[in-house]
């Protein structure tokens, strides 16, 4: 058991302390110094309070955005929508957030994070029924979807919705009421935990429940799942609705805890981290826990890393683009580690593309 | 002329985890037909591409023509003479005979296609060998046994002096068979070198020259046809003495179990491949299917276990009404089916064996509760069917991807038998798996018999449905041509009724 945990792990770890040297690399062809950018990121990232509370903050929406890629890749699809479901559970948890007022906290809040979810689920349910019943690519159709939610929620904040108060000209919703924003004890979020306890809800039902057995079995084989009596059709809907679920809740953490309202253009982009941390985690929703930390700390500790040692924050993104490509080509990884080829731990991201 | 036409000295080929050939060395001679015989998996299939420039051998050498070489590839192979037919036909099936012939190696003037001159050559090459065959007919409308025939040509088009030819009687019906044997011996006469693969130990025996029977990757035995008999091969193939033949006590049948009544079922591609197909199995009997691949049988299977929507007909079990019920609805009236894909439909390859073991009962108690499964239950069910079922395998949490052919089938069939069967379907149940596991396979089969099942025996193994059933139900382009007690069945009263023919 503990041979195979260090299997699982070993590529990822090892993904990451590749890409931190190489970029150590780029840092001194720079003329930087590496010691001092690596440490100003570790302290813009984990160094007080704030910068604990920050990391927490970037890391839950890419834990909930990863779980969501992770989750459809369980029945073999490959969600790429998850940036259209993570605004449309956005902008409508901040919808029930501002709407309504004059209701308790645990009714308030609660009622605003399932609009949120639901509407994620709806939206992810979308690509996985029209694959179901027509055969469409959930690739193409996500795709499809995610302008459509943009527009959508644009339209949303800029007219029905908009925030009226002042000489407010920006497209963005009122600000939500306190009785709906997620509470932050200390540097914790609260909407952290509920990421973290989402997570192990997650591999739970993957891995403990008949339903989970279902989705894995159509993500291995769908043609022996059919023929064991599986309902495969269901499945793959329904599956793509809770992968749209989790990004949706996503989007609602983000309006309800941390910007207290939905506004235009601000979370563009969030939700595909998740294909990245989905990646860095080989689709294990366990995984997608310290993926997205660690992802979150270098995004909360980029400023302080060019403050302090003028190093480009882009560098940032190069590192996380080595460690992903580390994390993608286990081979190499296999071959720096003389590590022996096994197929059975294989976890191909990809798998989505072709299958029809 | 040359002593060694084709030959391996001490060929050595490893891939992971497993010696595939391990020194082995055999010798095709001029105008003879040599036997290479051996389960799945004992390295028939590595030598064969070794000798045809697919793989190169890790150690020793290729020898064509008394000469060594170092075949960089099937082209190389190809023009120095070696042909090959394969199991699986290389052909187009839209275009005519003779393009199929000359395709990539077509006589051309002033750059252009000369098919008249490429229609006179293969006019010229079917009459010298006497092997008949219109070459502007489309090949997709040609039988099988044709077809082959034009791979046949394809390789003497190249000029081969040596035919390699992987089961190139899988396919077709008993008469077939054996004229492409009658035919084959023919070639020889004028010099041609033939290596035939195959299990069949009979086609061996009638055919061969010389037999080189290969066990895990090496010679375990040479022999010719007059020194020995089908059940010394087969003890020389797995290694110890094995029953060809099952015991099997008279059936006494019951009430009709599954009813079929004017059963029409398209397939794919939308066309009818089930026409009006009437028939029932009663309790403690086995119904043998025969026919060439292809003739509805997979539509039959697919229908029954409700896979495929029948678009006439009615189908029932013990008179309750099946027509249209969804897989999960037709297992719970008691229906087991060993799937024809042991791959594709058997098992969930990266899955363990305890997780391959509940495919079909992970949703019902015991194995989970309230959509909880009950991972203890699961693995004393898993141990038991491993145990029972002789699945040899260090343990059953390994993927069943780690399994051999026959232990996977023996995983499959002891999930299947777990329950009480009123019906079986058992479509190929020994496709590609080694004697052993194909003995016990069988056995297990008719102890369903006799415990009071009714069981639809589908198989292209025309000995393995004259052993085990007791009626015989011939399939011929979607129609069942007759259904024959097997008592007065022989090969050639099926093999005419497989070939569409009645008298």
């Amino acid at each position: 058991m503990s041979r195979s945990v260090f299997r699982i792990v070993a590529i990822p770890f090892m993904a990451v302390v590749f890409g931190v040297l190489i970029g150590a690399l780029l840092i001194v062809s720079q003329g930087g110094s590496p010691a001092e950018a690596y440490k100003a990121l570790l302290v813009g990232g984990l160094g007080d309070s704030d910068a604990v509370l920050r990391t927490l903050q970037k890391a839950t929406p890419l834990i909930f955005g990863g779980l969501a890629v992770a989750f459809a890749f369980k029945a073999g699809m490959f969600n790429i929508g998850g940036q259209g479901q993570l605004l449309v559970g956005a902008v409508f948890a901040a919808g029930v957030g501002f709407g309504i007022d004059g209701l308790p906290v645990l009714i308030h809040l609660p009622a605003a994070l399932i609009v949120g979810a639901v509407a994620g689920a709806l939206w992810g349910g979308i690509a996985g029924t029209l694959k179901a019943t027509t055969g469409a690519h959930e690739v193409i159709v996500t795709i499809m979807l995610n302008f459509v939610a943009g527009n959508l929620t644009d339209w949303l904040a800029a007219n029905p919705w908009k925030d009226n108060s002042g000489s407010n000209i920006v497209a963005r919703t009122p600000l939500i009421e306190n009785s709906a924003t997620i509470p932050t004890f200390g540097a914790v979020p609260v909407g952290f935990l509920l990421a973290v306890s989402v997570s192990v809800a997650c591999w739970l039902v993957l891995e403990r429940t008949s339903y989970g057995f279902e989705v894995r079995s159509v993500g291995h084989n769908r043609h022996a799942a059919q023929y064991s009596g599986m309902k495969v059709g269901w499945i793959m809907s329904s599956t793509m609705a809770v992968s749209g679920m989790l990004a949706g809740l996503g989007g609602a953490v983000e309006s309800l805890g941390v910007d207290g309202r939905f506004e235009a253009g601000v979370n563009v982009g969030l939700g595909f981290e998740g294909i990245t941390i989905a990646l860095l985690a080989r689709a294990n929703p366990l995984g997608v826990v310290p993926a997205a930390l660690l992802v979150g700390l270098m995004e909360a500790g980029a400023a302080r890393m060019q403050y302090k040692s003028d190093v480009a924050p882009e560098l940032i993104d190069v590192i996380q683009a080595l460690i992903l490509f580390f994390v993608a080509a286990p081979i190499i990884i296999r071959w720096l580690l003389r590590m022996r080829h096994d197929n059975s731990e294989q976890v191909q991201l990809g798998a989505g593309w072709g299958k029809s | 002329m040359a002593e060694t036409l084709l030959g391996a000295y001490k060929v050595r080929k490893e891939f992971p985890g497993v010696l595939a050939n391990d020194d082995i060395s055999i010798s095709l001679r001029p105008g003879r037909i040599l036997a290479l015989l051996g389960e799945n998996g004992a390295g028939k299939s590595t030598l064969v591409n070794i000798l045809f420039g697919m793989y190169r051998p890790d150690d020793g050498h290729v020898i064509i023509k008394d000469e060594v070489v170092d075949l960089r590839g099937p082209d190389e192979a190809i023009s120095r003479g070696i042909g090959m037919v394969h199991q699986h036909f290389q052909l187009v099936p839209p275009m005519r005979v003779v393009e199929n012939i000359v395709l990539g190696a077509e006589p051309t003037r002033h750059g252009l296609v000369d098919l008249a001159e490429a229609r006179r050559r293969v006019v010229e090459l079917s009459e010298r060998y006497g092997l008949e065959i219109d070459p502007d007919a489309l090949v997709e409308d040609l039988p099988v046994g044709m077809q082959q025939r034009v791979e046949i040509l394809k390789a003497l088009y190249r000029d081969a002096d040596v035919l390699i030819l992987d089961e190139p009687t899988g396919v077709l019906t008993p008469q077939e068979a054996d004229h492409l044997l009658g035919v084959l011996r023919e070639l020889t006469e004028t010099g041609l070198g033939i290596v035939f693969i195959t299990h069949k130990l009979r086609e061996v025996l009638a055919i061969a020259d010389d037999i080189v029977v290969l066990r895990n990757g090496q010679v375990v035995g040479e022999t010719r046809p007059s020194d020995t008999d089908e059940s010394g091969l087969a003890e020389m193939m797995v290694g110890r003495n094995v029953m060809l033949q099952v015991e099997k006590s008279v059936s006494r049948p019951g009430e009709p179990v599954l009813e079929v009544e004017e059963l029409e079922v398209k397939d794919d591609r939308g066309q009818i491949a089930l026409d009006g197909l009437s028939f029932e199995v009663r309790a403690g009997e086995i119904l043998g299917v025969a026919g060439v691949e292809g003739n509805g049988q997979r539509e039959l299977v697919e229908a029954i276990t409700g896979l495929r929507v029948p678009s006439v007909g009615v189908m029932k079990i013990e008179g309750e009404e099946l027509t249209g019920e969804s897989p999960r609805q037709i297992t719970k009236k008691g229906v087991a089916h060993i799937p024809e894909d042991r791959e594709k439909h058997g098992v969930v390859a990266i899955y363990s064996l305890a997780e391959n073991t509940i495919l079909n009962r992970y949703h019902r108690k015991p194995f989970s509760i309230r959509g909880i499964l009950r991972r203890d239950v699961i693995r004393l069910h898993a141990q038991d069917v491993v145990d029972e079922f002789d699945v040899r395998t260090p343990s059953i949490s390994v993927p069943a991807s780690s399994l051999s052919g026959g232990n996977k089938q023996k995983l499959i069939v002891g999930r299947e038998f777990s329950d009480d069967i009123k019906l079986l379907i058992a479509a190929q149940p020994t496709r590609g798996i080694d004697i052993g596991a194909i003995e016990f396979i069988h056995r297990r089969i008719l102890e369903q018999r006799d415990k009071g099942a009714a069981v639809l025996l589908v198989s292209a193994e025309l000995d393995e449905i004259l052993g085990l059933s007791d009626r015989i139900a011939v399939l011929y382009d979607g129609k069942i041509m007759d259904v024959v007690d097997a008592q007065d069945a022989n090969r050639e009263k099926i093999g005419l009724l497989m070939a569409g023919i009645t008298d």
